[in-house]
């Protein structure tokens, strides 16, 4: 055996648990607020990795029982359960959980070696292929288990009583009729910040990264790069109009975005590695995000952003390697 | 003056584990029956063995003179016989055997007669070669030889003496603060002497508050003996490994970084070990030549202890006198983060053998599985050069060795810290020894490869300028027969010509047809 001799007690599971202990607030805040349908979908999203994991690491002839047993997916598992709508029939969380694991991530070599974010594959894969399941969503306060349980077993597609659009929706329509952004505001699909009752679940993810970072699970730099990525281009089309472009704040507490910023641009696996490039890689997502959402055809961008900066992260590697020791000061001189 | 201090990148808090043995003062090993003193004990040269079997040496004697500039002298550790020059196991991570001289001691202890010399009457050439004379080595581990360090023509502002002792589990350095701190100053400030630096600074980790007062005491005491010129200033500095690195520590010192491949004497710093400052002084002042050291005995033993050990003691007797506990199942030399595990416990301790532990699974616990790399960061963070050890470990993996370079594969210095913190157990340092030694195959291969088509080309070279130059000589030669034919015809023609002259004087006047 050679040095080093001793080894500070981490482990790959430990995180993997800290970063599901991380999501339960605003799993807790989602129960609250939009029904207990979401539980139901994290389970069919953990049972379905859990057996492809297992499936294609036999398949594979690996290790089964230490990589199942590091929690990565089911971490996969729950960020696509919280990624789609939470009332699409059972069978598409089934597939986008399929799609994450087996496509997304053991096609490339398993874990650590997938270039892009498998619950965004997942996600935009279902967004492609289920364009109209994939844009209904409940509307916050109908919190009958009952319907939503329906919905997801039952295939029954009756939904007009129970969806409302989403806030980024609701913008997105109503900028496009030429509607001012305050007036959009107005409506009753809005909060204090963000959609009703999702700007609460937007809270606990926030709540939950916080503690990501004390822990130092995950990197500073990420969700700041985001934020500022996101955040910062609201503000100055917002600054520049008001009436025409949605406040930061909005665009924060809406959507995906305390998922994205704290769980998502995250994934160390994914992400960019250097100091830099974190900000650089975290911050592009925040701005395609911005992108997609006021010009693209859909309302929501997160997913694009993640994928297409995951496409450029060899490269911001390659040209933002830190300084080494020594290295600094003989630049200089 | 207050030491503004300076932080180095990275680092990790082990837990320190100084406690089992940092109590127990410094005692002297006892004599063992026989003592096996390797020739190399220097990490640029050997020594050359002036002894033969059966000739009878004292403490302190001569037994190895140094080979070339780089070599140290070796000493005989005590008094008595030498019984063999032969190959011996070394306390290598190989365990491979290298030549010793075998003392068997008759116990009386004789010393040779000592021969102080004093620094301040004594030319610096002479200073220099007593050091070597002494076989004086760097004690902090690399062994290198003091003589070349501290004979380097550099500019030398500061002299940095290092009792940092950052890896756990030594306490060796700790031991010898406490108890000789005036014998470390004094060596010290004969260094300052070689170097020409103006002034001292001995950095002491803060968790070894006891060795900071006495050398600070120290200082105080030979501040009032009154030396000119020189700044001494004691500084404890916060305990973070590896602090001790002597370039992580030139950087708390003074704010300097040293990049690989240079030395900190290109930047006005040189650095030496407490020890290394003790044995300066032990053999200029009193004129004691290296023959032992102190070395830490500690971990699943019974005593734990400090002990002055004469060179060549054999590691198992060492382990004896401190009662190893049952569970043992390993010896480590050195520390837990860079140390090794000993192939053989028959090998001696040398002058680079700062720690012996007993190692259980219960101390020292088999690492986990290897997992697969996340990419999480966390060695990058720990890493104190600055390197990002997970490319290292995906380029080293997948043997693209151009990468491995390209990120500063040779300026990792293995402190294991990457592979203390990783999450998913993988044992970096042995990714990045594997592919540093490949690298270095691989250009040793180019070079001799290059070699070999530069002898080529020259000889063919050589070949073709030697056929140039015989049809040269041939062409050279051919014309001189031609010329000298040449010439044999004109004298014919002239003999022939005054022949005819001769035999008609009266033609005398009209010039000869020149035929």
């Amino acid at each position: 055996m050679s040095s080093p001799h001793i080894r500070q007690p981490a482990s790959v599971r430990h995180i993997m648990f800290t970063v599901l202990l991380a999501l339960v607030p605003g799993i807790a805040a989602y129960v609250w607020q939009i029904g207990a349908g979401i539980l139901l979908n994290l389970a069919i999203a953990s049972a379905t990795a859990l057996a492809a994991e297992t499936l294609v690491l036999k398949l594979r002839r690996r290790p089964v029982a230490i990589t199942v047993g590091d929690g990565s997916a089911l971490v996969t598992a729950w960020l696509v359960a919280l990624a789609l709508p939470c009332i699409v029939p059972w069978w598409l969380t089934v597939i986008a959980a399929l799609i994450a694991i087996v496509g997304a991530k053991h096609l490339y070599g398993g874990i650590g070696q997938n270039p892009f974010n498998p619950a965004m594959i997942a996600y935009c894969a279902m967004i492609v292929a289920y364009p109209a399941i994939m844009s209904q969503w409940p509307a916050a306060g109908d919190t009958d288990f009952a319907v939503q349980l329906q919905l997801i077993l039952g295939g029954s597609r009756e939904i007009d009583g129970i969806t409302g659009a989403t806030a980024l929706d609701a913008m997105r329509t109503g900028l496009r009729s030429h509607s001012e952004v305050n007036a959009i505001l107005a409506t009753s699909a809005f909060g204090f910040a963000g959609g009703r009752g999702w700007e609460w679940i937007a809270a606990g993810y926030l709540l939950g990264g916080g503690f990501l970072l004390t822990r130092r699970i995950i990197a500073w730099r990420l969700p700041l790069g985001f934020i500022a990525g996101l955040g910062g281009t609201a503000a100055l089309f917002w600054f520049i109009s008001p009436e025409r472009f949605p406040s930061p704040l909005f665009h924060l507490a809406s959507g995906g975005a305390m998922l994205a910023a704290f769980f998502i641009v995250t994934d160390p696996v994914t992400s960019a590695t250097t100091p830099r490039g974190k900000l650089i890689f975290a911050a592009g997502v925040g701005i395609i995000a911005w992108i997609v959402r006021s010009f693209g055809a859909y309302p929501e961008g997160i997913a694009f952003g993640v994928l297409l900066m995951n496409i450029c992260v060899p490269w911001i590697d390659r040209h933002t390697q830190p300084a080494v020791f020594g290295q600094r000061q003989e630049t200089r001189s | 003056m207050i030491q503004r201090l300076f932080r180095f990148r990275g680092g990790i808090e082990p837990a320190p584990h100084k406690r089992e043995s940092s109590a127990a003062p410094i005692r002297p090993a006892p004599l063992p029956p026989k003592l096996v003193v390797p020739l190399i004990q220097s990490s640029r040269g050997a020594a050359r063995t002036i002894v033969t079997v059966g000739d009878k040496v004292l403490k302190g004697q001569c037994i190895g003179e140094p080979e070339g500039a780089g070599g140290t002298a070796i000493h005989a550790p005590t008094s008595g016989a030498v019984t063999e020059i032969g190959r011996y196991p070394m306390a290598h991570p190989s365990g491979l055997a290298s030549l010793a001289i075998v003392l068997e001691s008759d116990g009386e202890e004789r010393w040779i007669t000592p021969e102080p010399l004093d620094p301040a009457h004594a030319s610096r050439e002479e200073l220099l070669l007593r050091i070597q004379a002494s076989g004086i080595v760097g004690m902090g581990g690399a062994v290198f030889p003091s003589h070349i360090k501290i004979g380097k023509d550099a500019a030398i502002e500061t002299l940095v003496i290092n009792g940092a002792e950052c890896e756990p589990w030594i306490t060796c350095d700790d031991r010898l603060m406490r108890e000789r701190a005036a014998d470390i100053l004094a060596g010290a400030k004969i260094l300052c002497l070689l170097n020409g630096a103006r002034r001292i600074l001995i950095g002491i980790e803060d968790n070894k508050p006891e060795a900071i007062a006495a050398m600070t005491a120290a200082a105080r005491e030979s501040h009032g003996g009154g030396e000119a010129g020189v700044d001494v200033e004691i500084v404890p500095i916060p305990a973070r490994y590896p602090a001790g690195g002597e370039k992580q520590l030139i950087r708390v010192l003074t704010g300097i970084e040293v990049p690989a491949g240079k030395i900190a004497g290109d930047f006005g710093v040189q650095c030496f070990n407490v020890g290394t400052a003790h044995a300066v002084c032990r053999a200029l002042a009193h004129g004691e030549a290296m023959i032992s050291r102190i070395v830490t005995v500690t971990g699943n033993v019974e005593r734990p202890g400090n002990y002055e050990v004469l060179l060549g003691t054999p590691i198992s007797s060492l382990l004896a006198l401190c009662g190893v506990r049952p569970g043992t199942d390993r010896t480590l030399m050195g520390g837990p983060m860079m140390g090794f595990t000993l192939p053989s416990l028959d090998a001696p301790i040398t002058k680079g053998s700062n720690c012996i532990i007993a190692a259980s699974p219960a101390l020292f616990p088999p690492p986990p599985p290897e997992q697969a790399c996340i990419r999480c960061g966390t060695c990058a963070h720990a890493c104190p050069i600055g390197l990002q050890p997970f490319e290292l470990y995906w380029a080293s993996r997948a043997k693209r060795f151009d990468d491995a370079n390209r990120y500063h594969i040779f300026d990792c210095i293995e402190c294991g810290c990457c592979a203390y913190v990783c999450p998913a157990h993988i044992p970096l340092v042995d990714y990045f020894r594997f592919a540093k030694s490949e690298i270095r195959a691989r250009d040793e291969e180019q070079k001799a490869a290059s070699q070999a088509r530069a002898r080529f080309e020259s000889r063919l070279a050589r070949l073709e300028r030697e056929k140039a130059e015989k049809a040269a000589r041939l062409a050279a030669k051919a014309a001189e027969t031609r010329a000298s034919l040449a010439a044999g015809d004109a004298a014919l023609i002239a003999a022939a010509v005054q022949r005819t002259q001769a035999q008609s004087p009266d033609d005398a006047t009209t010039p000869p047809d020149p035929i």
